[in-house]
């Protein structure tokens, strides 16, 4: 555990695998709610608060549950039983302590319960930190912050793209490419300029 | 027994969470009004925003909480309103309903005084020298207020001049507000005869542009039996609607928007406290610029 490492999972996380432009993973999102910034920054915080804890909790459950009763292969299912009925659980608090910001996130909290990008962050701790079945040194820190990173690097790429949207919506495009083509076109061109980031080496 | 670890996992992994969340959602449970979602349920969900609230279920919990009164939605019908009146255990004052009328006929048949090239869009095209049409109070006719109609009442017609379909309108205002010309205004069906054209223009200078525009004749004030239309003389007489609480109500019975027009000069004028839709003056105008609207002879005074 040092300094180095976490520098290495943050990087990684951010830039070189960076959860949308790289690994490809809650596209639906990215896609859907990039049109304004606001919004966009809105649900980049919720997932990444959700990735945070959801790091933590499966965690637990795999450390705790999973491995000593030796039925590992259940790790999807549980982990999903565990972000869906996490993600219900903030719903309530978020509906009970501020009504405007539940109606504000709207459709998108429930949505964040089948992000793909939440659940690939708990597989991805459990594949990176986890050596034949036991736990590495530090484990349960670096998972922690390699949930933070993906939440990071989701909010680098949601902001990315609502700020280019913005702007296009100044711009004279035609009407075929307009709105969802556009924005397909756009993704694809972001991921290949990330892509660079493959160069770096430590 | 090796199939018994799982499902005993998963099953009591299963059972916290829902007694997790079930007593969440008792302890954390938001009191909501039922009326609330009824009422938002009966507006009509245009989400026009013409009443001030934030959409409908803006306005939903402002009638609710008191701050609103249910006259101020334009869209939703009287059936609906009086449902919702009951809902909150008032009573509704019934109102006549209202349409738009555009107080322009010129179109195509008023000259242009240069050819517009850019946005097709009237609140663009008013900023170039006011539009490309000679009379500076005329209608641009590029359609800016059937765009902005979110009930789709509004079409161009052939001479390049939004109709107002009266069925569909819901008198929401939006029209009024958008049009750069300030040439919509809501008058309530029940008065069918209007003055199509707002130009303050002297009448020869009104002629010389558009062959149907007012050029305040006042053949129609000496045919009016009722005493309700009106030219008024000079160039600069106005209204001064800022200081003077009466002009204000006056300049409401002629259905001039006090925050939109302040010229009443050179173009008559109809006082609708009085006319009684008799025709008269649509006989007499020799330009044909006062219109009775079709479709509307029959009162319907509901």
């Amino acid at each position: 555990m040092s300094i180095a490492q976490f520098l290495t999972i943050f990087i990684s996380a951010v830039f070189i695998y960076n959860v949308i432009l790289s690994r490809f993973l809650g596209l639906c999102s990215f896609v859907a709610i990039s049109k304004e910034t606001r919004p966009a920054l809105a649900m980049s915080l919720a997932v990444m608060f959700v990735t945070t804890m959801s790091s933590i909790i499966t965690w637990f459950i795999y450390r705790f549950l999973l491995i000593p009763f030796n039925i590992t292969y259940l790790r999807t299912i549980s982990f999903i039983l565990v972000i869906a009925t996490f993600v219900q659980f903030v719903e309530m608090v978020i509906k009970k302590i501020s009504p405007p910001l539940y109606r504000f996130f709207g459709i998108y909290l429930p949505l964040i319960t089948v992000n793909c990008a939440v659940f690939g962050v708990a597989v991805l701790n459990i594949d990176m930190f986890f050596i034949n079945g036991k736990a590495i040194r530090g484990s349960f820190y670096y998972s922690v912050f390699q949930g933070l990173c993906v939440g990071l690097g989701y909010t680098l790429a949601m902001l990315l793209m609502s700020g280019i949207r913005e702007r296009l919506d100044f711009c004279n495009v035609p009407k075929a490419v307009k709105d969802f083509p556009l924005a397909f076109i756009i993704a694809s061109i972001m991921s290949l300029s990330f892509l660079g980031f493959n160069g770096f080496r430590f | 027994m090796d199939i018994l670890i799982p499902i005993l996992t998963l099953g009591s992994l299963g059972l916290i969470f829902g007694i997790g969340l079930a007593v969440a959602s008792k302890k954390l449970s938001v009191e909501v009004d039922p009326r609330l979602e009824a009422i938002h349920g009966l507006l009509p969900g245009a989400n026009c925003g013409a009443c001030g609230g934030a959409g409908c279920f803006g306005f939903a919990e402002s009638l609710l909480s008191g701050k609103a009164s249910i006259d101020a939605c334009r869209v939703a019908e009287e059936k609906t309103k009086e449902q919702i009146a009951k809902l909150l255990g008032k009573k509704l004052e019934k109102k006549i309903k209202r349409t738009a009328v555009l107080r322009c006929n010129g179109g195509s048949k008023a000259k242009d005084k240069f050819i517009y090239q850019g946005i097709k869009d009237c609140v663009d095209a008013n900023l170039v020298l006011g539009g490309q049409k000679e009379c500076s109070f005329g209608c641009v006719g590029f359609g800016t207020c059937v765009a902005v109609c979110p009930f789709g009442a509004i079409k161009m017609s052939e001479e390049g001049l939004p109709i107002v379909d009266k069925n569909k309108c819901r008198a929401c205002n939006k029209c009024v507000l958008v049009c750069p010309k300030k040439l919509f205004s809501l008058v309530s069906v029940t008065h069918n005869v209007y003055v199509a054209c707002s130009s303050h223009d002297l009448g020869k200078d009104t002629k010389a542009v558009c062959p149907v525009g007012c050029i305040a004749c006042k053949l129609c004030e000496k045919a009016c039996k009722f005493d309700a239309i009106h030219v008024i003389d000079g160039s600069t007489v106005s209204l001064d609607l800022a200081r003077d609480p009466e002009q204000v109500k006056r300049a409401e019975g002629l259905t001039i928007n006090p925050e939109q027009s302040r010229r009443v000069d050179n173009l008559a004028i109809i006082d609708y406290n009085k006319c009684t839709s008799c025709g008269e003056c649509v006989a007499v105008c020799p330009m044909k610029t006062i219109i009775s609207r079709p479709g509307l002879v029959n009162k319907t005074g509901s």
